[in-house]
């Protein structure tokens, strides 16, 4: 923990995240994953766990309903779509200030308890928004089926402009660019990459050292004077707003909002994605949203017959046990191996995917100093630092 | 309805995206397989579309399907029937529909002298996640066509998804009134019936057997297909004097219904109406009759249970709880047709057991995809599309069947069942009360409404 965060390294950091980002296309295809709708969903769900990471890794509040801000940004996106313009922008903005604002009202409530209590009304301000979403304000959600466009939408700013009517429902779009596929991605992976760097300015920043003095202690913070809680409300309300950002996304590259957007299960998911990366780390919440999505969408599609293709090479009755086996953890049982993994990362490596390559790091350091022959101080056994 | 797909704006701009989009998904097969995108066919009009298969030797399907949720058991089967279409259609098996459908384009040999592959993917009756595996399919495996879905409100997201995407979509288990009403679209179509339907079959047989003067008291599952078969159902019972007490949304999935069903106890009325599916409706079901609701007799009459869409699967999840209950169902494995037998047949060598009502509708409907691309002899979608309109055919187990062409709904013959009382075996488990005459419950396609939007997209 001896290294200090340096503006050069901070740099650096953004520098690879950057490339990574942008490069994703190219170095996700061989793992079946090169295709615009799942590259659309890692960026979008890193930015959620990124701003996730703010409320839970930097300031030590463990909230279950952050899908309700999520859910927020998705319905004002399509609304947005529905009466102003297909044009992304509006709905960016508009997404973000209500997901702010629903944060603030929440977080207001929510923050005059810490801990327990904390998580268990947040947990009970999204389930609330869940079933007003679900049937309560369906004139508004439209229920379980799903927020959509139709043809006859107002668009008001669109068709301030437009000189016939509409014969299909247009696309969302950003200056005329259609938001699916791959523009949709880099528009997705340009926010992502924002929303990164903002977060790493917020992490160095005084506000970032209050937040983390928080996170420590909150009690002695207290004592010294200073009342923590505008800035456990302002972090939470960034969180938020990086929900509802996320939120947009969703509807920007597909519009369509539904209330299981809002439900546990998926504030849930969120809480795994960051555990999985690794609480507290940057980089650590969009690994892990990226593992998750992986699971969700790759493994799900492994049937019995893909399986019989990737064994085809054993004699047929090895080929049928192990198939037999395998086929117990892809397909409908991707939950299964995802719980196995969690559990393992969770029990090896409590900081997360992030913790095994610090330690991979260190180890693979240690060795070629060995193998150098000098007589190093690391022996190897460095201390699980985060990484940076 | 008027369609413009050659306006002179959106031609320029959208076709210069589309080039643009062309060629990053050109670059990104490259990437992907090494190998250039075929995009030259021998057809002038097949210029470019979304996953043409082009000069492959197999063309890909995508079968959707909920695989874990309350719909978990009709997915099952549903993929069942996927995979026998998929044999026949390749002329493994024994054929099956294809040896009585009426007209028939295909040889037996693939589709347009291409091999079928498929690619599944669980929709877990969610919308989101049902639209996530779907763009997959089309955005990485390359489906020319997309196919299943055991709930309206997943099947309506999709389906506006199809038309987005460019790609087709033949809709499996959805019963609402808007998947081809006032959510059609140009690339969704729709074989099994409607809410309506059943409605219109239902009304004079619930006479016949319950009179004029009962009091209706509904369940709902809690999103679109639920709605619309309500106000169906309502708008019967309604029609024939019936008087509704009240209409209560319970959600889909919801386990334990008790909490719904102790009030209708007291409500004073003497039908319960249930309009549940799936596991919903097993659960519901079996607490009704657990609270004692059919040895009631209220207002001088026998407490009655209707299930308006009733299926095999669902009847063998409430075991003796459905023996003499109402229903109405688009198919049923002991019909006697030439169609249904053949059909019947090689589901039950395959896997040992009839096939289900869901299962029919999605084997049905990927050989009606099949079929009109081998009429329409490209895999061009505007093309498949204006070969099924339109499109009368026979001999797949509904007897005379046509896909009419303003709405994309078929219209065809309607099954008033009721769970069996003596069932002979443990799949007799529905007796078939009237086969409803297709002319009996037609409808216009004006009536809900909705625009199907435009071929080109």
């Amino acid at each position: 923990m001896t290294k200090q965060p340096t503006a050069r390294n901070d740099l650096l950091l953004m520098a690879v995240f950057t490339l990574a980002i942008l490069t994703m296309p190219i170095w996700a295809a061989p793992f079946g994953a090169g295709y615009p709708d799942l590259l659309q969903k890692f960026a979008i769900y890193g930015l959620f766990a990124v701003g996730f990471n703010i409320l839970f890794g930097l300031t030590g509040y463990l909230s279950f309903g952050h899908a309700a801000f999520l859910g927020v940004g998705s319905y004002t996106a399509v609304w947005s779509f529905k009466l102003l313009s297909m044009n992304v922008i509006p709905a960016v903005i508009f997404g973000m200030m209500t997901s702010g604002l629903f944060a603030l009202l929440i977080g207001y409530v929510s923050l005059r308890r810490s801990g327990i209590y904390f998580s268990i009304l947040t947990l009970a301000f999204a389930q609330m928004s869940y079933n007003l979403a679900y049937s309560v304000l369906t004139p508004i959600t439209n229920g379980e089926t799903g927020l959509q466009l139709a043809i006859g939408d107002a668009r008001i700013l669109d068709n301030m402009f437009a000189s016939e009517a509409a014969t299909a429902i247009p696309a969302t779009n950003l200056f005329g660019i259609e938001m699916s596929g791959y523009p949709g991605f880099y528009f997705c992976a340009a926010l992502l990459i924002i929303g990164f760097y903002i977060a790493l300015r917020i992490t160095r920043s005084p506000l970032g050292t209050i937040l983390k003095a928080i996170k420590s202690n909150q009690n002695r913070m207290n004592y010294t004077g200073l009342n923590t809680r505008p800035y456990t409300l302002t972090a939470f309300v960034i969180s938020g707003m990086y929900a509802g950002l996320a939120g947009c996304l969703l509807a920007v590259t597909d519009p369509l909002a539904g209330a299981e957007r809002m439900q546990w299960t998926a504030s849930g998911e969120v809480v795994l994605m960051t555990i999985l990366g690794g609480v507290g780390t940057l980089l650590g919440p969009v690994l892990g949203a990226g593992i998750i999505k992986y699971f969700e969408n790759i493994f799900s599609s492994y049937n019995d017959q893909v399986l019989h293709g990737i064994f085809a090479f054993l004699p047929d009755p090895i080929e049928n046990v192990l198939v037999a086996i395998t086929g117990l953890f892809v397909g409908d049982g991707w939950h299964l191996t995802l719980g196995a993994l969690f559990m393992v990362i969770v029990i090896f490596l409590p900081g997360g995917v992030i913790e095994g390559f610090t330690r991979l790091y260190s180890w693979v350091r240690a060795k070629v100093k060995q193998d150098a022959g000098g007589n190093s101080v690391n022996n190897g056994k460095s201390q699980p630092q985060s990484a940076e | 309805m008027t369609d413009k797909p050659f306006s002179k704006s959106i031609l320029t701009r959208r076709s210069m995206l589309k080039g643009a989009a062309g060629v990053t998904a050109g670059a990104g097969a490259l990437l992907l397989n090494g190998t250039a995108p075929m995009t030259f066919t021998r057809d002038a009009w097949a210029a470019q579309f979304r996953n043409d298969p082009g000069n492959n030797p197999t063309v890909k399907f995508g079968f959707n399907v909920p695989q874990t949720g309350p719909y978990a058991d009709e997915g099952a089967d549903e993929l069942r029937a996927y995979l026998l279409a998929v044999k026949h259609l390749n002329g493994e098996g024994d054929g099956g529909m294809l040896n009585t459908m009426k007209p028939l384009s295909l040889k037996g040999n693939g589709i347009l002298g291409k091999k079928v592959d498929f690619v599944t993917g669980d929709t877990q009756t969610k919308s989101d996640a049902a639209r996530a595996s779907a763009k997959r399919m089309i955005e990485k495996d390359g489906v020319t066509m997309f196919s299943g879905g055991s709930s309206s409100g997943v099947a309506i997201a999709v389906q506006s998804l199809a038309q987005e995407m460019g790609v087709v979509f033949m809709c499996g288990l959805t019963h609402s009134n808007d998947t081809t009403g006032k959510d059609r679209r140009r690339y969704g179509f729709r074989h099994f019936f409607n809410a309506y339907q059943s409605g219109a079959a239902l009304g004079p047989v619930l006479k016949d057997e319950m009179g004029t003067e009962r009091r209706a008291y509904h369940l709902t599952a809690d999103y679109t297909w639920g709605w619309s078969q309500e106000e169906s159902i309502k708008n019967t019972t309604e029609g024939l004097g019936w008087e509704t007490v009240n209409t209560v949304k319970t959600p889909v999935g919801a386990g334990d219904f008790s909490q719904y069903i102790t009030p209708v106890l007291n409500s004073g009325a003497d039908v319960l109406i249930l309009n549940h599916y799936g596991k919903d409706m097993v659960n519901s079901l079996t607490q009704a009759v657990q609270f004692g609701l059919r040895d009631k007799q209220v207002n001088g009459k026998n407490f009655e249970i209707v299930v308006p869409l009733f299926s095999r699967l669902m009847a063998q999840g409430a075991g003796d709880n459905i023996k003499g209950i109402l229903g109405s169902t688009n198919w049923n494995w002991t019909l006697q047709d030439e169609g249904s037998k053949a059909f019947v047949k090689s589901f039950g060598q395959e896997y040992g057991f009839p096939p289900s009502q869901a299962a029919h509708t999605c084997y049905v409907q990927t050989l009606l995809y099949a079929n009109a691309c081998e009429m329409a002899g490209t895999f061009y979608p505007p093309e498949v599309i204006k070969a099924l309109e339109g499109f009368n055919f026979d001999g797949m187990g509904n007897g005379p069947t046509l896909y009419r062409a303003e709405d994309h709904q078929c219209i065809k013959d309607v099954l008033v069942v009721r769970g069996n009382a003596n069932p002979s075996s443990q799949f007799d488990l529905l007796e078939v009360v009237q086969q409803v005459p297709r002319s009996q419950v037609d409808f216009s396609p004006t009536l809900f409404g909705g625009e199907l939007g435009p071929y080109e997209v």
